[in-house]
């Protein structure tokens, strides 16, 4: 079994620009990432796009190629394709590649392993044809697929960046149906030092919405009871807005009110998390290096709250410097000299969060829905029973599996994990940290027994 | 047939196309693509069944997350959105509408 300083898991900005910097500082490094080339959600495929769809995308993404050089030209062994299902402590590492199981051992671990979208449980949600909008663009970056009849829900800036993208490819979406309200903008209003601090943002927001205008896309904005409609898949989109019911035909539908901090590796870790009010999630307890309170174990980029795609390299930088100097191969002072910087770029790339963050809160309807919409896809629970399972004396989501089968899925509660908490809390009326989330347990990701069977020493699985 | 698909590819792929079977109907896909891009592309809706309801779903995420694209390959359940297309693929829908099971 090899041997590393350090193991990086996840290959978007964070984990690309962490093992670039610690490899050059002098350690061994491995960067793993199930996806089959590097970039992660935001530079998905960057090195790969035919020239035409890279400047429809433009340049915001296409500066993904600078973290992609640089790290092919370090001496990091990039693993592509490499699925990570468990992480022991001490550090072992266990992933798949092509069916066959591997493992390696490491000094330190750090998680670069990105956001997911906000769940957004609505009426009709699991219907083919609704996908969340990062999958809309996931398809139009990496495949060139794009959907003729979308309607875009929610709320949050990436909506506006996946609308513009579509229509500059020519197929514009029907409607944006958004959540916030004017409220929210007033509100938002006492952040704008913040926002202004972030002013190139702020000029991008609004050149795009600029653009959508321009190219006639629709904006409904204070959309309330969402709902999908359909037999076997997306039909119609039906919404209140301003007292009227309204109702558009499409085939597809993208969601979207904000991503999350994908914490699952960093919980099966046992890394302590904590409420974010300002986020509305749960994000892994740092220092500012990316430290956690498991020896060893850092955390960097979006995973460690939600900063995005400048803010996340820089992130994993700081990362890369304190774990070099931890590994002896930086003095404190070199490592402080060359962070300073660095920690100023990102306070800057972070101050417009609380603009947004307010501006654009997650959809109240999906916070809370209705008893009868499927929270957990996975074994199709309703909110109504989540919320029965808590009268019946529920108290946290890890009891919930004495009750029923909620979060028992293949996706280990990546898309019913806030909801839940945000219903029992709800419920019991106590706090989200009080009420807690999902123990989460290896496999991180169903595991053949084939891929099992390659290792020499296989690692304990938790049993659920 | 409906002639026109809820997904269109914005540039003619350059990749050479090859056959794979999809509940056993042929199809010809771009080697090396995104598999359930590609079957998205040629008109696929449905990409499974699911176990507890029967419910039809099909890719929700696109990044390994939600595994509703489960497809079953040479009997192993895989999610599309994390393979790519390679010559003669077997591929078939898991679960079907009729077989429901009560969650237990
Ligand atoms: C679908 C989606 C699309 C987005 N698109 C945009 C956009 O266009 N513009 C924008 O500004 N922001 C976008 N965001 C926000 C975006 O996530 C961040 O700004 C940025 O990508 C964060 O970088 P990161 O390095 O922290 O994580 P990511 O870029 O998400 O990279 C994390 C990597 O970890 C890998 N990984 C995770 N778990 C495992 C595991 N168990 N084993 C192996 N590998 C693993 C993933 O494959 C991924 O490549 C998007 C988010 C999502 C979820
Ligand atoms: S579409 Fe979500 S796992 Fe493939």
């Amino acid at each position: 079994m090899s041997h590393r300083d350090l193991v990086i898991v996840g290959a978007g900005p964070a984990g690309m620009a962490a093992a670039t910097e610690a490899a050059n500082a002098g350690l061994s490094v491995t960067l793993l990432d199930e996806q089959p080339r590097a970039g992660g959600q935001i530079y998905r495929d960057v090195d790969h796009v035919p020239d035409h769809r890279a400047a429809l995308l433009g340049p915001d993404y296409t500066a993904g190629r600078d973290l992609t050089v640089a790290l092919r030209s370090s001496p990091v062994e990039h693993v592509t394709g490499a699925v990570v299902w468990s992480i022991e402590p001490g550090f072992c590492l266990s992933y798949s590649r092509d069916g066959r199981g591997a493992q390696l051992t490491a000094d330190r671990v750090l998680l670069a392993t990105g956001a997911l979208e906000r769940p957004m449980p609505l009426p009709g949600w699991t219907l083919p044809g609704v996908m969340t909008a990062g999958a809309g663009q996931i398809l139009l970056k990496q495949s060139g697929v794009l959907a003729r009849s979308a309607v875009l829900v929610g709320a949050g800036p990436l909506l506006y960046l996946i609308a513009v993208q579509m229509l500059r490819a020519g197929q514009p979406p029907l409607a944006l149906v958004e959540t916030q309200t004017g409220r929210n903008r007033r509100a938002a209003l006492r952040h704008l030092g913040g926002a202004l601090r972030g002013w190139p943002y702020m000029a991008k927001g609004l050149r795009m919405l600029a653009e959508l205008k321009r190219g006639g896309v629709p904006r409904y904005i204070g959309a309330q009871d969402i709902r999908i409609e359909g037999d076997t898949r997306a039909e119609v989109l039906c919404f209140s807005h301003r007292g009227r019911i309204r109702r558009l035909a499409c085939e597809t539908v993208f969601l979207h009110h904000g991503v999350v901090p994908n914490t699952q590796a960093a919980r099966a870790l046992g890394v302590a998390h904590h409420w974010s009010t300002q986020q509305q999630c749960f994000v892994p307890t740092l220092d500012y290096w990316g430290r956690s309170d498991v020896p060893g174990v850092f955390v960097a980029g979006d995973g460690a709250g939600i900063g995005g795609a400048k803010a996340a390299a820089l992130s994993g930088r700081l990362a890369a410097l304190a774990i070099a100097c931890d590994a002896a191969r930086l003095t404190p002072d070199e490592r402080d000299q060359r962070a300073r910087p660095l920690r100023s770029a990102r306070a800057r790339e972070q101050a417009p969060r609380p603009f947004l963050d307010t501006a654009y809160p997650p959809c109240a309807q999906a916070l809370s829905p209705r008893d009868e919409t499927l929270v957990c896809r996975c074994e199709e629970v309703t909110a109504g029973t989540v919320r029965a399972h808590a009268r019946a004396g529920c108290l946290g989501p890890n009891q919930t599996k004495a009750f029923g089968r909620v979060g028992m899925g293949p996706c280990q509660g990546r898309y019913c994990g806030l909801t839940v908490t945000a219903l029992l809390a709800e419920a019991t009326g106590q706090t989200p940290d009080q009420t807690g989330y999902y123990r989460i347990r290896p496999p991180l990701k169903p595991v053949t027994l084939g891929e099992l069977a390659s290792l020499k020493t296989p690692p304990a699985t938790g049993e659920n | 047939m409906n002639p026109v698909l809820p997904f269109l590819e914005i540039e003619a792929s350059s990749a050479p196309r090859v056959e794979v079977r999809f509940d056993g109907a042929p199809l010809l896909l771009p080697l090396g693509a995104n598999l359930a891009a590609a079957l998205l592309a040629a008109g696929i809706e449905r990409f499974r069944n699911t176990p507890v309801s029967g419910a039809p779903r099909a890719p929700f995420c696109m990044m390994g997350a939600c595994f509703d694209c489960l497809v079953e390959i040479d009997g192993v359940q895989r999610q599309a959105c994390m393979i790519e297309v390679a010559e003669g693929l077997q591929i078939t829908r898991p679960g079907s509408p009729e077989v429901r099971h009560v969650a237990s």
